[in-house]
């Protein structure tokens, strides 16, 4: 009985009814239309899907619509007035409108995610640190490519997500989100999304990377459809959460704050959930035609029926290039929030890093194709998409700068969260300088596909969003849990971090441009990239061993850390103007804003009164 | 100000000008073997030097404020506030654009020679079919169908690229250039190779489980070589020396 309070748990168990009520009707219709009952991909989707409706209805992500639709009860305001109080851990393991427990669940999900997809990339070093196949066979080494790829984004999507729930109804001095049952959706979409991801690996897999290129993944074995389902559900969270993002930093902002006294980090949310709400439904469109090409024999893709093999890159480009910037555009928000409070200086330039953001959304939109090259298409294409994505650079150079000059004559202190966006700006910028090369189409015929491109995305994601998310859960850890974390273990984690991730990413960059090809499990021991390979596999050892470390930092000091004062860090926010942990609600009052949020060292500025 | 703001400028120049040496001076690409790469190349070392050379000014603004300006121990004053500066904001947006608009241009004038067409009289086509997990070749001019690719040196090439299952990439990293052959059209690739030896065709696109070991040969060898073995191959009497 206990158990079953526990929305997790019914969702599980309502989920796999939902997959064998899935399974019947696939075969119940083939049954009725005559054919052979059995048929494996078939009966796999529509388990699937039912499977992760059922899940979600037994969480309990319907009942209050339901109740609402049937007229069965007046819809209340969500909230936690007059509910009896339920343990910690029922209450995160269940359905919750409070902005702040769906943020700490996204973000726990994220970090289990981000240890699922560690633990793949330290296989795949493994393999790789040697030349002949020693630790994992080709076909599971090819399935790892794009599990880990596609663990990762979603770990990624999914932080962003938590982070950006947490933290923008307190940034922006509101309650709670706009649509609280829609946010509750959206997280409870993750879980089964995951599951399906990893349930890829043990239903034959997949060989064609998280980009899922047919014809390849048309014949791909049945890992494929897993794979898509997994993504077209997180994909459906995201388009959720944009929407809910949207509505609330447009309506819900406390009296005063105009668009330009938000953080920075609300205008990057504000850019971010606009290209998710618009993009994502392009790679949704592009693995549901293969999705139906695979059950139902459509051949969208297909020459030998009409279908072309070039299209179904556009449709996934079209969406996955935005996507880079949709999991960069928070973390550089984050390094903009963080360092004019370590600086004591406000942010130099505030509106042009702020409208940089919506410049970089902008621009992102028509880069597509310079993921394609070499795909064969047609060549009046290929000059403009270079010239478009050169042009990112000068957004991206506007925050660049005026970091630089935030820190310039500013009065920095090195606690965690500081270390970790000043390491994030040297990452992000080397990401950057090596895309460069990429953009221009002669240097990338020769690095196009090989590790030189593997290296530079490491750089962009972790300098854009692993680094900024580190920072960011050190920096609001007091704020969200009353306690303080490690500083000595934070600082032993960054550097072992930082020197594993410079080992592994520039042996990368080197034997790319060498000639090593990317998404191989082997390679000839005469081409000499062994030393390199083994020292790549080393560096990615140390960071796995930071993130152990900081698991163990933020698990034992939110259950044992000394209590943090209120404010730590002397920040304007206004987050930091409510207890710790904020009570549901956030503010007794809405707070009115009357000044700037980064007016360090100003003499007398108030942002705002409670 | 004035003071810090020179200290930097020398170091970064200093920093810059070791680490646009050391990009230019170290062979970070293979050995060359088309005359794309001379294309290429030069285009790589420019690229290597300005990123370089903006790299170091970052690092030294970095790092100097770190070193410099930190906050000394029992000093919790604020800084002094600096909001912004239009001239400085206009220079640094209008700058990065001035670097990379004619990089692109640079850029577009050498894809265009890559791409030009040479005269038909002139190239060797050959027609080049992918799949899992080989390459076969065709040399329509010389009625010659083989499994292993072989080219005179010094004359230009026509790959004209197919795929009978899945895409897959030829990609010779000494050529520099390469192009996917996609399933259900035709693609091209030109190159001249200039260098007498073997190389190793890779194929650059995943393709499956064995994607890794989809690895060909090439050869070029002097004309007259290439002549007396496609002469062989063509009376099907033909094997690799």
């Amino acid at each position: 009985m206990m158990l079953w309070s526990i929305g997790l748990v019914r969702g599980l168990l309502t989920g796999a009814l939902g997959v064998g009520v899935g399974l019947g009707l696939a075969m119940g219709l083939r049954g009725v239309l005559g054919l052979e009952p059995w048929n494996a991909e078939q009966a796999s989707v529509l388990g699937a899907v039912c499977g992760v409706i059922a899940f979600l209805g037994g969480v309990g992500v319907f009942h209050d619509w339901a109740a609402w639709a049937t007229g069965r009860r007046e819809l209340a305001e969500p909230g936690h007035e007059g509910a009896p109080p339920q343990p910690w851990w029922v209450r995160y393991l269940s359905y919750a409108t409070d902005h702040k427990v769906i943020g700490i669940q996204y973000i726990a999900t994220a970090i289990a995610l981000l240890l699922v997809g560690g633990v793949l990339a330290l296989l795949m070093r493994l393999e790789l640190a040697t030349p002949g196949m020693q630790v994992l066979s080709l076909s599971t080494y090819n399935t790892f490519i794009g599990l880990h790829g596609m663990i990762m984004l979603g770990a990624t999507l999914v932080g962003i997500a938590g982070l950006a729930n947490y933290l923008i109804p307190l940034l922006i001095g509101a309650r709670d989100m706009a649509f609280p049952r829609l946010n509750a959706l959206s997280y409870w979409l993750v879980p089964p999304a995951a599951l399906l991801l990893i349930a890829a690996l043990f239903t034959g897999g997949f060989d064609t990377g998280w980009t899922a290129y047919p014809p390849l993944s048309a014949r791909a074995s049945l890992g494929m459809p897993f794979f898509f389902l997994g993504v077209y559900a997180v994909g459906l969270s995201s388009i959720l959460g944009a929407v809910n993002f949207l509505v609330t930093i447009l309506t819900c902002r406390a009296p005063g704050m105009t668009l330009f006294r938000m953080p920075i980090f609300v205008w990057a949310m504000l850019a971010t959930s606009i290209i998710s709400l618009t993009a994502t439904q392009f790679i949704g469109m592009s693995f549901l035609m293969v999705l139906l090409e695979r059950t139902l024999g459509m051949g969208f893709f297909d020459p030998a029926r009409g279908g072309s093999v070039i299209l179904f890159q556009h449709l996934f480009w079209f969406y996955s290039h935005p996507a880079v910037y949709i999991f960069v555009l928070p973390g550089l928000g984050i390094i903009s929030e963080i360092l004019p409070v370590f600086a004591r200086k406000p942010l130099f330039g505030y509106s042009a890093v702020a409208l940089s953001s919506m410049g970089i959304a902008a621009v992102s939109f028509v880069v597509w194709g310079h993921h394609m090259f070499v795909a064969g298409m047609e060549n009046h294409l290929i000059v403009p998409f270079m010239l478009t994505s050169l042009l990112v650079a000068v957004p991206t150079g506007v925050k660049i700068f005026s970091w630089l000059a935030t820190v310039w004559m500013g009065k920095l202190s090195f606690e965690a969260p500081a270390l970790f966006a000043l390491g994030a700006i040297v990452i992000f910028l080397i990401g950057g300088l090596t895309g460069v090369p990429n953009a221009i189409v002669p240097t990338d015929l020769h690095l196009h596909d090989t590790y030189w491109v593997v290296g530079h995305f490491h750089h962009t994601l972790f300098g854009g969003f692993i680094y900024p998310f580190i920072a960011a859960i050190y920096y609001w850890f007091p704020k969200a849990t009353g306690r303080m974390y490690s500083e000595k273990l934070a600082k032993l984690q960054f550097w072992l971090m930082t020197i594993g991730f410079f080992l592994t990413t520039l042996a990368m960059l080197r034997i790319g441009l060498l000639g090593m090809r990317r998404r191989v499990a082997d390679y000839d021991p005469s081409l000499g990239f062994t030393p390199l390979q083994l020292l790549a596999t080393l560096g990615g050892m140390l960071v796995g061993i930071a993130f152990v470390l900081f698991l163990a930092n933020i698990v034992l000091s939110a259950l044992v850390g000394i209590k943090a004062a209120s404010n730590p860090w002397r920040s304007r926010s206004l987050e930091w103007q409510a207890p710790s942990p904020p009570p549901a609600g956030n503010f007794p009052h809405p707070p009115i804003v009357i000044g700037h949020p980064y007016d360090y060292g100003v003499p007398g500025a108030v942002f705002a009164v409670l | 100000m004035r003071r810090h703001a020179l200290t930097a400028g020398l170091l970064a120049s200093v920093l810059a000008g070791v680490l646009v040496l050391l990009a230019v001076g170290v062979d970070l690409l293979p050995a060359s073997g088309s005359r794309e790469a001379e294309y290429i190349d030069p285009l790589f070392r420019l690229l290597f030097a300005i990123a370089m050379i903006i790299f170091a000014i970052v690092m030294t603004v970095l790092l100097y404020s770190v070193a410099v300006f930190r906050r000394r121990s029992g000093d919790d004053t604020d800084a002094a506030p600096i909001h912004g500066n239009a001239v400085l904001e206009t220079i640094w947006t209008v700058i990065p654009f001035a670097i990379v608009v004619p990089l692109g241009i640079y850029g577009a004038v050498v894809f265009h020679a890559l791409t030009r067409p040479v005269d038909s009289a002139q190239a060797l086509e050959v027609r080049v079919t992918a799949l899992q997990w080989g390459w076969e070749y065709e040399y329509p001019t010389l009625g010659v169908r083989t499994r292993e690719l072989w080219l005179p040196v010094g004359q230009p090439v026509v790959l004209r690229l197919y795929s009978r299952d899945v895409i897959h990439s030829f990609w010779v990293p000494e050529f520099r250039v390469k192009m996917d052959a996609v399933p259900g059209m035709e693609t091209t690739l030109r190159f001249t190779p200039v260098q007498v030896g073997e190389y190793r065709l890779l194929c650059a696109e995943l393709c499956g489980v064995a994607h890794a070991y989809m690895v060909g040969r090439v050869a070029v060898v002097e004309a007259a070589q290439f002549a007396a073995w496609a002469r062989l191959q063509a009376t099907g009497e033909g094997g690799s020396p």
